[in-house]
């Protein structure tokens, strides 16, 4: 190795130190083994650096830096009107800290839900099989160093069992009460097989924030989980869903994210049982007028049984120098006959500033397949921009209503027709904000 | 243990046409030509690299360009980041250099060339006698006589043998030579595009092949001509231990337009060999190149012994306005490919194209594509990518597009299928999409699937062998590339997909 080359990898262990130095690790209970476990491991592969092949779209080091810039509170309120009109067990995290006294009872049929920091201290729970194991098992065959991260030093979160059918879904609620909170946070849900749940999950998270949620799904569960963060302008946001689906189970997950200077999702799936669908999609906004934003959904999908349905539908909306980036992976495991994969990623570029970067991949170890990906980038179709503008469409409001068209297949995934109906409004509001 | 036992046998085939597919050795031209050879030590350092400049006879400026890249060769390290399982090369364990003792002095004529090398290109089916024409082409009788010319430079080991119908391309004022002649002869045009589309130091291969290549060929089309027949040159590895680094320049000036095909072929042999090329392209205002390579290097056998390592950087840059670029490759051979015959489109409107046959077969592997690289306004291209993989072989499609900021209103238009016969075999795509502008328009498709059982049953029902019947589906999946390469090559083509596939089945 020459010398610049040590010197630079003494500057990232350096680095690393530097970022691990910077944090407080929770108190042990039964998670003190698997937080052990990921701190070690994340010693073993470091930060990520600019020349990784997996961060090769987005630069890392705003997440490597020891402590955030600080942002200042927002002044309006923080609160997302988003699902706040139906029935709901909602759970507020501030700052990444459960707060009880802002939250519905904890109690709902057909699920135990337990707080981490509350529980974390007994010393036998049944998250302690789980926690961090999901996270260890998507490091390979690519490292996630921020996943092993937070696993090893999330300070709260939520712990969800579902063992029936609860009448309402549970909400979990961010806010912020601090300019420049760092916002660590490791949820985990297991469905017991036959086990139904829809998660919501909105707010405003800090000036950086981690997030890693843990799904297991039993044969024949069924999750939707629908994702709404508000990053706000200027915060760095990292995210990881690690999910093991197993026998007919079913995971559908969504994303709706809009602004953030550097958000980074990363969504690992994995098929255990025959039969399985996992469906991942997100929609996402980028207007650059507020500040750079910088969005990158990275996704791996593992087909590890038989007769299984993927499917990844990514768009992207950009404009004033906002940057999209999409890698996702269709892995094919020998065996895996009959698997049905596919994969779609488009972006819609307002403005000649704005950038799509993608890597859509395949890897496939059996022939009886059907893969697919497909990936398009352009600008607002002309033609059909003029038909609705002849028909006395305003230009600003066709565009919205063009734009609402060319992500209605992102929200087609979330199967709830009033959530669904929500997220539009949501969506359009956001868009006539922004015209 | 037979090499098939251990494979999964469709239903109603029999296990015993299965291994005799299997050890009938497909491979046409994996025999050797027996000739007396001269090698430069074993091995590499700069006494190779100034020994290799000596023998081409080359002024000094060549052997200081070869040195300042060999220098840089030895700063670089291995590219690790193909889907490729490549065993440990020893660089010192090869010969860079071997020529036919008879090449010592060189011959004046094809008269003079040693028949056993003649004979080697005739048993090949390359027509190194101006009166002949390619061998196995269907109704080439009937055609008329120009029509059916190609000017053949034939490329034995580490040099040049001959090279046909340089009188009559002259007159058009077409040079077509060895590329170590052309350093002598022509060296401002040398001097001007050598390095200027892949430098020197592009990647370790192209370094190393800076550093060593011995020949190559060399064609220069000048401004409005229209090359009047097809050029090609044909690669022959015959020794053993030795690398092959040959390296091409062409440059279509303005208004021109050039087709070059490329052939090659080496014996079987136990030990793998190194083939290092590297194969530059200049496109001037208006002109326009088409470059067809049916690539059947020795591929090893049934358990991947031996075959040819086939690490090649193509790339041509359309350097001006409306300069066009097709690039048409058939790869069956190489126990691995690395290769990525790239366009950049520097020139406004200019084009690229890119059609490509991958087959693996056996323990074959392959990690090519390309690499678009949209520099100019309405700049657009096309992709075209079709890869089988079957036995225990890996394939994989590798790209880029990539639209910067000022190439507005550009194009791309991108497909890769992918099929898999058995279920040992991997396919896979990994392409890498940029696009900096909202005015380009970039579309990106991908399928993976397996030879359809309703097809494959409605052959069989017809009374065709299932092999057959394979063959004709891959040749269908396979029509877009296969119309797009020149008629000589189209047939070799077709009938190469059918070859490579034998004893997949199962």
């Amino acid at each position: 190795m020459s010398e610049a080359a040590v010197k630079t990898r003494a500057a990232e262990a350096d680095a690393l130190t530097q970022r691990l130095d910077a944090l407080t690790l929770p108190e042990a209970g039964f998670t003190a083994a698997a937080r052990a476990d990921a701190l070690a491991r994340l010693r073993a592969m470091g930060l990520p650096h600019p020349r990784d092949e997996y961060w090769r779209f987005t630069d890392p080091r705003p997440f490597n830096a020891p402590l955030p810039q600080p942002i200042p509170l927002e002044e309006t309120s923080p609160d997302s009107p988003l699902f706040t009109d139906r029935d709901r067990l909602v759970l507020v995290f501030v700052d990444g800290r459960f707060d009880a006294a802002a939250s519905s009872d904890l109690a709902l049929d057909g699920a135990e839900i337990d707080i981490l920091s509350q529980a974390e201290t007994r010393a036998d729970h049944w998250a302690g099989a789980l926690y961090g194991k999901l996270e260890a098992a998507g490091q390979t065959p690519v490292p996630r160093p921020f996943a092993a991260l937070n696993t090893a030093v999330a300070a709260d979160g939520v712990l969800i069992r579902v063992t029936g059918k609860p009448a309402k879904p549970v909400h979990i609620i961010h806010r912020r009460a601090s300019a420049e909170a760092d916002v660590s946070w490791h949820h985990l849900i297991r469905l017991e097989p036959g086990a139904e749940l829809t998660l919501l999950e909105t707010g405003m998270v800090g000036a950086r924030s981690n997030g890693v949620t843990e799904v297991d799904l039993a044969p024949g569960a069924r999750l939707n989980r629908i994702a709404a963060k508000r990053a706000g302008h200027q915060k760095l946001g990292f995210s990881g869903i690690f999910a093991r689906v197993d026998a007919e189970a079913a995971f559908k997950n969504f994303e709706l994210s809009v602004n953030g200077t550097l958000m980074r999702h990363e969504a690992v799936v994995e098929f255990v049982g025959d039969d399985a669908v996992a469906h991942v999609a997100a929609a996402v906004l980028g207007d650059g007028r507020t500040g750079p934003f910088h969005h990158d959904d990275t996704v791996f999908v593992t087909h590890g049984a038989e007769r299984c349905e993927s499917r990844q539908v990514f768009k992207k909306v950009l404009k004033n120098g906002a940057v999209g980036v999409f890698q996702g992976k269709i892995l094919v495991k020998p065996g895996a006959q009959k698997t049905d994969g596919y994969q779609i990623s488009q972006a819609l570029l307002l403005d000649d500033d704005s950038q799509f970067l993608g890597k859509p991949e395949l890897e496939i170890y059996a022939d009886d397949v059907q893969c697919s990906h497909g990936s398009t980038t352009g600008a607002i179709d002309e033609t059909a921009l003029f038909y609705l503008r002849s028909r006395g469409v305003p230009k600003s409001r066709a565009i919205v209503l063009m734009i609402l068209s060319f992500l209605a297949d992102a929200l087609a995934e979330v199967e709830d027709e009033s959530l669904r109906e929500d997220i539009a409004e949501r969506l359009d509001a956001w868009l006539t904000r922004h015209a | 243990m037979s090499p098939t036992t251990d494979l999964d046998v469709r239903e109603g085939v029999d296990r015993e046409t299965v291994e005799t597919v299997a050890n009938m050795g497909s491979y046409k031209y994996g025999w050797d030509t027996e000739i007396e050879m001269e090698y430069a030590p074993k091995g590499i350092n700069e006494d190779i690299v100034r020994l290799i400049s000596q023998r081409n006879e080359e002024p000094e400026w060549m052997l200081d360009w070869r040195l300042k890249a060999f220098r840089r060769w030895q700063q670089m390290s291995l590219p690790k980041w193909a889907m490729l399982d490549i065993p440990e090369i020893d660089f010192q364990d090869q010969y860079y250099y071997a020529r036919p003792k008879s090449m010592a002095e060189k011959p004046k004529s094809l008269d003079e060339v040693d028949p056993k090398l003649l004979a080697t290109y005739e048993k090949l089916g390359i027509p190194l006698k101006e009166q002949m024409i390619l061998a196995g082409v269907e109704g080439a009788e009937e055609t008329p006589a120009d029509a059916r010319k190609v000017a053949v430079d034939a490329v034995f080991d580490s040099v040049s043998v001959g090279t046909t119908f340089k009188a009559e391309l002259a007159k058009a004022g077409i040079i077509f030579c060895p590329i170590s002649e052309a350093i002598r002869e022509h060296p401002e045009l040398v001097q001007k595009y050598l390095g200027s589309v892949v430098p020197q130091g592009d990647n370790f291969y192209s370094a190393l092949n800076s550093a060593v290549f011995s020949d190559g060929s060399f064609v220069y089309i000048p401004p409005g001509v229209r090359s009047p027949m097809e050029l090609s040159t044909y690669f022959r590895i015959n020794a053993e231990n030795t690398g092959q680094f040959e390296r091409t320049l062409i440059i279509a000036d303005k208004g021109s337009y050039v087709s070059y095909l490329e052939g090659c072929t080496a014996p079987k042999r136990d030990t793998a060999q190194l083939h290092a090329a590297v194969v530059e392209i200049v496109i001037l205002e208006d002109a326009e190149v088409k470059y067809s390579t049916v690539q059947n290097w020795f591929p090893g056998d049934e358990d991947g012994k031996g075959g040819i390592y086939n690490f090649v950087t193509k790339r041509a840059d359309c350097r001006e306005d409306r300069a066009k670029v097709m690039w048409t490759q058939v790869e069956t051979g190489s126990a691995i490919t690395w290769k990525y015959p790239s366009c950049i489109l520097r020139g406004d409107e200019s084009q690229g194209e890119f059609y490509s046959i991958a087959i693996a077969n056996n323990r074959q592997q392959a990690d090519t594509g390309t690499k678009m690289l949209h520099l100019g306004k309405n700049t657009r291209s096309r992709i075209v990518s079709k890869g089988i993989s079957a036995g225990r072989a890996q394939n994989t499609y590798r790209g880029r597009v990539a639209i910067h900021p000022k190439a507005t209103h550009s194009r791309n238009y991108t497909q890769c299928d992918s099929l898999l016969i058995g279920d040992k075999c991997g396919a896979h795509t990994v392409p890498y999409i940029e696009v900096k502008n909202a005015s380009s328009r970039v579309e990106h498709e991908a399928t993976t699937s397996k030879v359809d059982d309703d097809q494959l049953f409605y052959c069989r029902q017809r009374g065709i062998g299932e092999e057959e019947a394979i063959a004709l589906i891959v040749n269908g999946f396979a029509k877009e590339v296969l119309q797009a390469l020149p008629m000589e090559f189209a047939m070799e083509a077709q009938s190469l997909v059918a070859i490579s596939l034998e004893g997949s089945v199962g």
